[in-house]
């Protein structure tokens, strides 16, 4: 299992907010999603994902709500709200300036 | 999501924590089961696929803890987390908390009591409108002691002054107020028309006298304070316009005062329309007015002043034969209330501070050596990762808690104090300390509560936080660093002493004076004495009558079982002041209309062997000379002196009261002084002059008795009674219980007495803390005490090294103390009678005793250090 701290401080978060971009999910689904999408690479350390969940509500760039889950059953789903939209966009684009710095870096090797 | 969105979330994680809680535990469980359904649809059985779910989570309880962490909750419960904590530390050692929180509650106790008894006296707003504008107007002859006013000066002054929008006069009275069953006396006062106006207080009931409605010959007019209203009248609303008898004259109720209306003695009960008029209201030269003045607008007190210098100067030449000599004085109102009890609250609230001081210093010098001891633990805190500002939070948590605690103690320790004060106060004191009416615990008395209470919290909880710093919390893993808390615990001590010392020497200066004041020579014998005062109607005011009356009390008080002399007098020794002074003139000496006043005192021939007094030469008065007119007078020593010096007075002739036409007068005795005034004042040329002469129906009655005062008063006023029951009596009780009761006898006894119970208490608190600090610094030495003994130290030597370390303490506390009680005690100069501020010999003696105590207090931890077992001592750690 990948802990937390293998990610790059700060992207969990991002990628958090960008999974919760395309449409309100919950914190099983966020997870299992990272995973799908990052072709089974990402394995976010449930320990890390909840906590995170609840900064990022206190901050107020999400929010939730309880729905009806895919099984049936109650849960609580996070949503996007404005300010987390603001924040998503710097974030990407702080994450966009640092791989690629990185990335010239690493080839110019 | 905006701010208040923010703001709501976390109060809610706060306020409605089950519902938070409960909702992260749904969340996670959801998330673990949707885990588990997963493991268990790629082939685990049910109970592989929930362990490896809870795998994947890392233990459940620090992710939620972790979640709680993020939502910003923990800072609060980190704070409860620590008040708990603080409370589980002050019970662990109940010893320390039980100690710190005896000396905080005393120490606050105290402070807030007197504190108080200040605010009612000197702080709370007088019931006066606009109350500093008011001031009291005196008379004083060629510069001396204030007079009231006489009433025609008064008269001439209101009429004549510009500077004061309104004047008023009043004159306090004890009333005869008849009812069916009989008289009784009653207090109050005869006040001009302006009086309330002149106050800027309305009734709450009825009407305020109108213009001219205190001239003669007005109708009887009276107003009720509220408590006369309610406790003789039931509050009965419709009481305006009904009749009370008051000196057999029928007075109109035209209205009554407002509540918390109170005015020169708290027990008066009717106010009167002031009628002048009569004997000493006539006459000039007779000051028995008291007069308030309000200022008009921008004229200061000394531009007033100036004012009625020019109307003295003007009265001085139109009448010169009484108004000569005489100018005015102005108080502001609010001093003249209280000057009497100001330097004394003023001196006991200095007590009361030096008490807090050295309760605070007490329990902030235990806390350091509580800290102290916590080192390690403090050291092991740091080390498993909690922060520096957590653990200051820990040590403020704890003064907070210690002195919140002890403020609601001392607070409720004062309270019921107060109440006790109250209640020692005798009556006839409390009468003329009616701001004691608002005593109480009011917003002001909180608010010194909180102010006390934050600087503790700053002193318990910051002082011993910042030394830890800077001592540092790493090094203190094996031995703390005794030594510092040695030398700041030393410095404590000595600054406890030091304030003892004054504190002692202060209470020993007010008992000296106290035990002066009881061995002032009264120039009788007030033991055995019981006395009466009486009011006779008005009907026996005639010459004839009076003597009659006279003759009869004292045919009958004589004729009482138990009686051994009774004798009557128009005032009583020692329960007065000296006042009821006369105008006198020797004849066969030239004259320059100089006044020679002299104390009057009308008295039966009785009255100097009943009390006990010592004749000097001549002779008392006869018995013929009750009922005859004749013209003499004895005299006492101060007399003599004054006007007779190295001269014998028998046979000479005086005239007296320059008023009326010269009647020669002989001098037949001189008698030893006898205190006409308070104990503690100086002796005044005074005359006696036969009871014949006196036109008054008020008398004083005393009677020498073996019998007990209790019963001997009922059966003086069951004998007055059977003569007419419309004579009122009031104030019996025995001469030496009222002198100590009463004026100077009272305030010396309840100083000396308040400020012993500090400096015991000082005592007490100051020798505690030298205990405890020597016992910490032989626990402290313990090992070096071992190597001591183990190289050869007798016990002798190991208990002297301790005795000599407490007895050096104690010196320079003493010697300190010393310092500060001369400068401290100069400013109770005042309060002091018949002793020096710098009274040695009291200055021996308080060093010896606080010398002695130090001794018995460093004794105990010398036995301890001498019997240390250097074996154990050297093992242990």
């Amino acid at each position: 299992l990948s802990k937390p701290t293998d990610l790059v401080q700060g992207t969990l978060d991002l990628l958090i907010l960008k999974v919760i971009a395309l449409e309100p999910a919950h914190g099983w689904s966020i997870a299992h999603r990272i995973r799908q999408m990052s072709g089974e690479v990402l394995q976010v350390g449930q320990g890390a994902l909840y906590p995170a969940l609840h900064k990022l509500e206190q901050n107020g760039w999400i929010a939730s709500e309880w729905a009806i889950s895919e099984n049936n059953r109650r849960a609580k789903y996070y949503t996007l709200t404005k300010s987390g939209r603001k924040a998503l966009d710097a974030e990407a684009a702080g994450w966009e300036r640092l791989s690629a710095a990185i990335s010239t870096i690493v080839r110019a090797m | 999501m905006r701010w208040r969105d923010i703001f709501r979330l976390r109060l809610r994680s706060l306020l409605r924590r089950p519902a938070v809680e409960q909702e992260l535990d749904e969340e996670l469980r959801y998330h673990l089961d949707r885990e588990a359904d997963e493991n268990i649809a790629r082939g685990m059985s049910p109970n592989e696929g929930r362990l490896a779910a809870l795998r994947t989570i890392d233990g459940l309880e620090q992710r939620k803890e972790e979640c709680r962490d993020m939502r910003g909750v923990n800072v609060i419960e980190c704070c409860i987390g620590d008040l708990r904590f603080a409370l589980r530390q002050i019970r662990k050692s109940p010893g320390f908390t039980a100690t710190a929180l005896t000396m905080l509650a005393l120490g606050i106790g105290a402070s807030v009591t007197i504190f108080a008894f200040v605010d009612a006296a000197l702080l709370k707003p007088l019931p006066y409108r606009d109350s500093s504008r008011l001031m009291r107007v005196f008379e004083t002859y060629q510069h001396g002691s204030r007079n009231g006013l006489s009433y025609l000066n008064y008269v001439d002054f209101e009429k004549q002054n510009q500077a004061f929008r309104s004047m008023g006069a009043f004159t306090f009275t004890t009333f005869r107020l008849s009812s069916t069953e009989g008289a009784e006396a009653a207090s109050g006062f005869r006040v001009s028309d302006g009086f309330f106006r002149t106050l800027g207080v309305a009734p709450a009931l009825g009407r305020d006298f109108y213009d001219g409605e205190d001239l003669p010959g007005q109708p009887r007019t009276v107003l009720l304070s509220y408590a006369a209203w309610q406790r003789r009248y039931g509050g009965n609303p419709g009481i305006v316009g009904q009749t009370v008898t008051l000196n057999g004259n029928a007075n109109t109720i035209v209205g009554v005062l407002p509540k918390q209306f109170y005015f020169g003695a708290s027990n008066a009960e009717f106010w009167m329309a002031l009628h002048a008029g009569g004997g000493c209201e006539d006459r000039r030269n007779c000051h028995n007015m008291q007069v308030v003045g309000r200022l008009k607008d921008g004229v200061s007190r000394d531009a007033a002043l100036a004012n009625l210098a020019v109307v003295e100067q003007q009265l001085g030449t139109q009448y010169p034969a009484t108004n000569r000599g005489w100018s005015s004085a102005l108080n502001p109102l609010s001093e003249t209330l209280v000057e009497d009890v100001r330097p004394v609250l003023l001196m006991l609230l200095g007590c009361a501070a030096l008490l807090l001081i050295i309760a605070s210093v007490n329990v902030a010098s235990l806390l350091l050596v509580r800290a102290g001891g916590r080192k390690r633990e403090m050291a092991v805190r740091t080390a498993l990762g909690a922060s520096r500002g957590r653990i200051m939070g820990q040590f403020v948590t704890e003064g907070v808690v210690l002195v919140a605690t002890g403020s609601a103690l001392g607070l409720a320790l004062a309270s019921w104090t107060m109440q006790f004060l109250l209640r020692t106060i005798p009556a006839g004191m409390i009468e003329f300390m009616p701001f004691l009416s608002g005593l109480g615990v009011n917003w002001r008395v909180l608010g010194f509560v909180a102010i006390i209470a934050l600087l503790a919290v700053v002193q318990f909880a910051v002082v011993p936080a910042l030394r830890l710093n800077r001592a540092g919390l790493a090094e203190g893993s094996r031995r703390s660093s005794g030594n510092a808390w040695r030398r700041l615990g030393s410095k404590m001590v000595v600054a406890e002493l030091a304030t003892a010392v004054v504190l002692l020497v202060g209470a020993a200066l007010l008992g000296k004076s106290l035990y002066r004041l009881l061995q002032v020579d009264l120039g009788f014998q007030p033991e055995h004495l019981v006395t009466l005062q009486m009011a006779a109607p008005r009907s026996y005011a005639n010459q004839d009558k009076s003597i009659a009356l006279e003759q009869d009390i004292l045919n009958r008080l004589e004729a009482l079982p138990g009686t051994t002399s009774a004798g009557i007098a128009s005032d009583l020794p020692v329960l007065n002041d000296w006042s009821g002074g006369t105008n006198i003139r020797l004849l066969g000496r030239p004259w320059n209309g100089e006044h020679n006043p002299t104390v009057e005192r009308e008295v039966s021939s009785s009255y100097f062997t009943t009390l006990g007094a010592r004749l000097r030469r001549g002779r008392y008065f006869t018995h013929a000379e009750d009922v005859l007119k004749p013209a003499v007078v004895v005299v006492n020593e101060a007399f003599a002196g004054k006007y007779y010096p190295g001269e014998d007075p028998v046979g000479k002739r005086i005239s007296y009261d320059v008023g009326r036409p010269l009647s020669p007068v002989e001098i037949i005795g001189v008698v030893e002084n006898i205190k006409e005034g308070k104990a503690d004042s100086l002796d005044q040329a005074t005359m006696y002059v036969p009871f014949v002469h006196y036109a008054g129906t008020y008398f004083s009655l005393i009677v020498r008795t073996p019998i007990a005062a209790q019963p001997m008063v009922g059966a003086m006023t069951a004998a007055i009674h059977q003569i007419n029951p419309e004579i009122a009596t009031k104030d019996g009780g025995s001469m030496v219980g009222l002198i100590s009761t009463s004026g100077s006898g009272y305030q010396h006894r309840a100083t000396a007495w308040m400020v012993g119970a500090f400096a015991a208490l000082a005592l007490l608190m100051a020798v505690a803390g030298l205990y405890g600090v020597v016992a910490y610094s032989v626990s402290q030495r313990t090992r070096e005490i071992g190597v001591r003994l183990a190289l050869g130290a007798t016990p002798g030597t190991v208990s002297g090294l301790v005795l000599r370390e407490a007895g050096s303490l104690a010196l320079v506390g003493i010697a300190i103390g010393l310092l500060g009680a001369v400068g401290a005690v100069s400013f109770m100069r005042g309060l002091l009678f018949g002793v020096s501020p710098w009274d040695a010999p009291t200055l021996v003696a308080v060093s010896i005793v606080l010398a002695g105590s130090a001794l018995v207090a460093s004794f105990v931890p010398a036995r301890r250090a001498a019997s240390v077992n250097p074996a154990e001592a050297l093992r242990a750690e």
